[in-house]
């Protein structure tokens, strides 16, 4: 790691402040990406602010349809979280499934949606049920939050406090992961809501995105066999050692399929 | 260089100690506490051997700034034995084979300490599953899985 | 042996006396080591695959905190220190020895893989030095590179070393030509196949290390460093790089965190902390972080090859004749030229009766890290070509593959090998039956059928697999190009109150060597274990050693602690006799007890050593005082473990994911001193094959140069969720030519299994062949493949 100097935020406007103040800052929360990140000597930035010990991103609040989860909630919590596991299974289970476990205990949900990692898991729920990003500034809608790889709408002194979901009818998150990293090397979130059928993939691309035609053919019949002969274009998927485009483009059929059944 | 003063207990005793902000927890606990009982096996946040417990939950030290863990509690694996008695985790790898090496077994004690507070009666499957972030070269994972269903046992009893 | 009925003897699986010290931190590895003033070096490595170095500028990095010097390859040169070594000799067919250029600790003029050694900063911290080496300037003039194994020889490809041609190291061959070419005339199947076996990254947990400290009052050097022989580093760093003479170098290998091969070599980064240590005047530590070990650790594996098989009528198989390409990487690495020949082409009978076979390996640089032994060392490469090729001769004639096997078993040993070796003993129709019985391969199409029904394809395969263990025999290595022996000494201290310390040449990093050589011992004299220290690792300690690998601790270290400890029988029979005024040929020794025949008198060995250290009235010149004796043992032959490795596979045909639902392993190690140690180093070994199969590639980019598979994050290193239990059994037939009746089981696990695996995959999906690893994609794409429309039936 090069050198930094770190400072230790205590609530939201602290580090605001902080960020504004040194334009050359990162902002860390659980640190999962980021420590590696500065260990590999990628980034450079003169200062961490460390968001881990801010009371107010923390905590699940369910109210009425919406499940509120503090940006800085880890992946365990949202995991182990009785009030998620009842208002929206699919995104427990997807939260107890990133990384290992050592990992869940630290990575936060605002750290993994804006940093933005194209084989996160996160934002295919986010997409997927139609959440809403809150930060510090605006509400962002979660269509509008990932904007390519490694990027987000996030302005540079913005930071995520929260995120909203919606209680979805129903919804599955399918993971195919990579074999070497465990990331997502295609997901497929698939989820009824009150706006209609939304699937989105997360790991095949460069960022997330929903999946229309799939959206198109569930929505006339919420069924497995209505994604036969509905392929998805493997134009603009990542390819790599692990997995071609093609590849990539063939398992998001399969696991959509394996979503839409296991919507039950 | 710059260097802050980070304060934090560690197998119970209270430590303080000057360190750069830079310095990773595995790095605070291996070469300013001389703790050299956790490893560093990789530098991706992979491999586990560096796992230590967080106020009670594991965590890899190589993905924490010490900075961070400024108050908290830590659980190393020389502080798991008590009172020259192994951990019931401890006394299981030794008795069914779990470690050749013994370099990833800190991390995989540690990790498989944790386990069990989660699972309290873990099966082949979960235990597998639960250890994801902790790869072992020697074992093939045959005997670390016997040893972590047998020290889950041990700790239930 | 006798039977001593010693509940912590030969056949006990004694908990590992080891393990108390890994369980609670206080194991002592290389990077656990602190010498008071120590500084730290950090290495700059080569960016680019190829590239002359036309100029290195140093000084902003000397500017900088808290470094201390910046040493480069000029520096090496001006000291007039040596390069690395490859310990064996190769010679090609025309009869001229290989090529070995030059292999500088660091880099003259030339860089040759990426992570090269170019230069190294020494600094007060580890942070400060690493930060220093991004300021070391290095003007590269980048040359072109040829990473392919199989383009390297190829008319036109770049040349690694400008003065070997072709990038060849040695064309090499072993067997019968002629034989070979009648045998496939009168063939009535010819069978043939291209295969790769894919290279690998070792990856022992541990990291290298190393700690160079020099004291310059003694003008001792001393290097603590993650070997697994760290005689052979004292020797090579003492007669080729010259460091230091023997006697003022001092080497010591701790606990090491795993080696699987890759720390049997002598590295550059040791030598040059040693040698630093001298000039900074201050101990100088190196740890490897991963991304390094990636890069500079050797690599293992990494041929091409075509081979075919003349078959007969009834499925005897004829002739086999075999071209590999293996690649050497850029630099000969220490033991590096002997696997792809003496440790493969020897191998390549197998368990068959094949009588004639002829190999051919041409050994070619590459832009690449070198390749050298890993886990089975050229032994993995022939079971895997072999048992491959097999499977498809089952496939061509449509024969049962256990059946096929058995047809061509040998059953009469000794027997010779058309491929140099002598086969003392075995029995392989015992390992295959219980393998098929514990594998319950006659149900195997009920489950196969099952799984059809769930949409799954399910697939079996098998690996008959012979290795060659126990290196030495020193007699027949050195006909073979050895530089060294590659015997092994042990030392058997008895102090006076009774207490054992032995003293072995065979390192122990995981294997357990405190626990199974301390119950030979215990077996052997009668001593309890916990009165037995096993000293391994350290020059100044312990007396010579050439090493643990190749699955030689146990026949040929072993071999010789039994020796050690018969002297120590012989000289308590001479102490006893004079202590009793009886005959030495009266005295008979016993599970610990030395007795006059015939009479009641008798002393244990425990008195014995206090005797023998309180000599008052000795007749001098007939019996030494002391209780201390020291063995070289050589064998005569190799060992030769055998056994069947059977794997049962279910695939996805949906997604490719293939899962392993039932692996077995029967194995012949001769006889077994601890079963649990024993199993777990089988264990072990399968896991490493398994994810040689199903996991692991080393992959660089090849027109660049670059290591794709640089981290975990791409390596797939195989993790609990990706394997099953193993169901391991063993058969035995007792080596016929050491004292102990072991053979090794270190490595067969990682020589077994490849084979099994992709004949099991192969079998699920109904192809042929598929190189390895049998990766999601692959498999999926190979299922597609069987599926697409037959053209113009």
């Amino acid at each position: 790691m090069y050198e930094f100097s770190y400072h230790k935020a205590s609530s939201v406007a602290e580090a605001a402040g902080l960020i504004a103040s040194h334009p050359d800052a990162k902002l860390m929360s659980g640190g999962q990406t980021l420590i590696p990140t500065l260990k590999q000597r990628l980034a450079a930035p003169s200062d961490v602010i460390d968001l881990s010990k801010i009371a107010e991103l923390k905590g699940i609040k369910v109210a009425g349809n919406v499940v509120t989860i503090g940006a800085g909630t880890l992946h365990a919590e949202v995991a182990a979280s009785k009030d998620v596991q009842a208002a929206i299974p699919a995104l427990a289970a997807l939260a107890g499934n990133i990384g290992d476990a050592q990992v869940r205990n630290r990575g936060t949900l605002g750290g993994s949606i804006a940093n933005n990692d194209p084989a996160a898991d996160y934002p295919g729920a986010v997409v997927a049920l139609g959440a809403t990003v809150i930060t510090n500034k605006r509400r962002i809608a979660g269509d509008d939050f990932f904007t390519g790889m490694f990027e987000t709408a996030l302005e540079a002194d913005e930071i995520v406090t929260a995120v909203e979901f919606p209680k979805a009818e129903k919804a599955n998150y399918q993971k195919f992961p990579n074999p070497a990293s465990r990331y997502a090397m295609v997901g497929a979130f698939v989820a009824k809501t009150a706006s209609g059928v939304r699937v989105a993939i997360t790991g095949a691309g460069p960022t997330v995105f929903r999946w229309n035609d799939a959206e198109a053919a569930l929505s006339k019949s919420l069924t497995a066999a209505a994604l036969d002969g509905v392929k998805a274009s493997a134009d603009n998927l990542n390819s790599d050692i692990h997995a071609s485009a093609d590849y990539r483009a063939h398992l998001i059929g399969v696991l959509a399929k394996r979503a839409v059944v296991a919507l039950g | 260089m710059s260097s802050i003063t980070i304060s934090m207990s560690v197998n119970g005793k209270a430590v303080t100690a000057a360190a750069e902000p830079r310095t990773l927890l595995v790095e605070f606990l291996r070469e300013t506490l001389k703790l050299t009982g956790t490893h560093v096996g990789c530098d991706t946040s992979q491999c586990g051997a560096c796992v230590v417990h967080v106020d009670g939950k594991s965590v890899k030290s190589c993905t924490m700034l010490a900075a961070t863990a400024e108050g908290a509690a830590i659980t190393t694996i020389e502080g798991l034995a008590k009172d020259g008695e192994l951990h019931p985790m401890q006394a299981a790898f030794r008795e069914h084979h779990g470690l050749q090496c013994g370099f990833c077994t800190p991390g995989m004690v540690m990790s498989a300490v944790d386990l069990v507070s989660r699972h309290p009666n873990p099966d082949e499957h979960t235990v597998r599953e639960q250890l994801e972030g902790n790869i072992c070269r020697c074992t093939g994972y045959h005997n670390i899985v016997k040893a972590v269903i047998a020290g889950a046992a041990a700790m239930r009893s | 042996m006798t039977a001593t009925g010693n509940a912590e003897g030969f056949g006990a699986s004694v908990k590992r006396k080891e393990d108390q010290r890994f369980l609670t931190g206080k194991g002592n590895y290389t990077d656990d080591i602190n010498r008071r003033g120590q500084s730290y070096a950090h290495f700059v490595r080569s960016p680019h695959a190829h590239a002359r170095i036309r100029g290195i500028d140093a000084s902003a990095a000397l500017a900088m905190p808290g470094v201390l010097t910046v040493l480069t390859g000029q520096d090496v040169a001006a000291d007039k220190l040596g390069g690395l070594i490859c310990g064996w000799t190769i010679h090609s067919k025309d009869g001229s020895p290989m090529k070995a250029p030059a292999h500088p600790i660091l880099a003259l003029d030339e860089v040759r893989f990426v992570g090269d050694h170019v230069a190294v900063v020494i600094a007060e911290t580890a942070s400060q030095a690493k930060d220093a080496a991004e300021a070391v300037a290095v003007d590269y003039d980048v040359l072109p590179a040829v990473v392919s194994t199989a383009d390297a020889a190829k008319p036109g490809s770049p040349l690694v070393h400008a003065d070997v041609p072709s990038n060849l190291c040695y064309q090499w061959e072993l067997g019968d030509k002629a034989a070979t070419e009648a045998a496939f005339k009168n063939a009535a199947h010819i069978v043939s196949l291209d295969l790769v076996n894919n290279r690998l990254i070792p990856n022992p947990m541990e990291p290298r290390a190393a700690v160079g400290d020099y004291d310059s009052g003694t003008g001792t050097f001393t290097l603590f460093t993650t070997s697994q022989n760290p005689h052979l580093a004292r020797l090579v760093l003492s007669a080729f790089v010259g460091i230091a003479p023997e006697h003022k170098l001092r080497v010591v290998a701790p606990d090491v965190g795993g080696g699987f091969g890759s720390k049997i070599f002598i590295y550059s980064e040791e030598a040059v902390c040693v040698w630093a240590a001298k000039k900074v005047d201050r101990p100088v530590k190196w740890t490897s972080d991963r991304s390094e070990a990636f890069l500079s650790d050797a690599h293992g594996r990494d041929h091409v090859s075509h081979a075919e098989l003349a078959v007969d009528a009834e499925g005897r198989f004829l002739g086999l004749h075999v071209r590999t390409t293996a690649a050497m990487g850029a630099y000969l690495h220490t033991f590096s030229a002997a696997v792809p020949t003496y440790l493969y082409g020897t191998l390549l009978a197998g368990q068959y009766t094949t009588p004639a076979i002829y190999v051919e390996v041409d050994a070619v640089f590459t832009n690449t890290a070198p390749v050298d032994a890993y886990r089975g060392a050229g032994r993995p490469e022939a079971t895997y070509l072999l048992e491959r090729i097999v499977e498809c001769a089952a496939r061509d004639l449509g024969k049962d593959p256990a059946e096929l096997r058995r047809l061509n078993f040998i059953r009469k040993f000794p027997y010779a090998t058309p491929v140099a070796l002598e086969y003392d003993v075995g029995d392989f129709d015992a390992s295959m039956d219980r393998a098929l019985e514990l594998a319950e391969y006659s149900t195997f199409p009920a489950r196969k059928a099952e799984a059809a029904r769930r949409g799954k394809l399910r697939g079996i395969g098998f690996s008959a697999y012979i290795e060659a263990c126990g290196l030495a025999p020193s007699r027949v290595a050195g006909a073979l190009g050895a530089g060294v022996g590659l015997f092994e000494s042990a030392q058997v201290r008895f102090n006076p109150t009774g207490n054992v310390q032995v003293f072995t040449g065979c390192h122990s990093h995981g294997q357990g060597h405190e626990t199974t050589y301390a119950q030979l011992v215990s077996e052997h004299l009668g001593v309890s274990l916990d009165n037995i220290e096993i000293i391994h690792g350290d020059t100044a300690q312990v007396q010579y050693g050439l090493g643990t690998y190749g699955s030689r601790s146990g026949s040929v270290g072993g071999s010789a602690i039994i020796k050690a400890a018969d002297k120590i029988i012989a000289k308590g029979r001479k102490i006893v006799a004079y202590r009793m005024e009886a005959s030495v040929d009266d005295i008979e020794f016993k599970a610990g007890v030395f007795k006059v025949a015939g009479t009641d008198k008798q002393m244990t060995i425990a008195e014995v050593a206090f005797n023998a250290y309180v000599p008052h009235n000795y007749p001098l010149e007939e019996l030494e005082p002391g209780l201390d004796e020291n063995a070289f043992y050589d064998p005569q032959n190799f060992t030769f473990p055998s056994g069947t490795h059977i794997c049962e596979v279910e695939i996805d045909p949906e997604t490719g994911v293939t899962q392993i639902v039932k692996f077995t392993a029967v194995d012949d190690f001769g006889r077994i001193i601890n079963p649990m140690i024993v199993h777990g180093q089988v264990h072990g070994g399968i896991a490493q094959g398994i994810g040689q199969a199903m996991l692991e590639g080393c992959h660089y980019d090849e027109e660049t140069g670059q290591l794709i598979t640089g981290s975990f994050m791409d390596y797939c290193m195989p993790r609990a969720d990706d394997l099953p239990n193993f169901t391991i059994d063993a058969t035995e037939t007792a080596c016929t030519h050491n004292p102990i009746g072991v053979k090794g089981c270190g490595e067969a696990g990682a020589i077994g299994s490849p084979p099994a695996v992709i004949n099991a995959v192969t079998d699920a999906i109904g192809i042929r062949h598929m190189d390895m690893p049998a990766t999601p994609e692959r498999v999926w794409r190979a299922i597609q493949s069987t599926r697409l429309p037959r053209a113009a039936e």
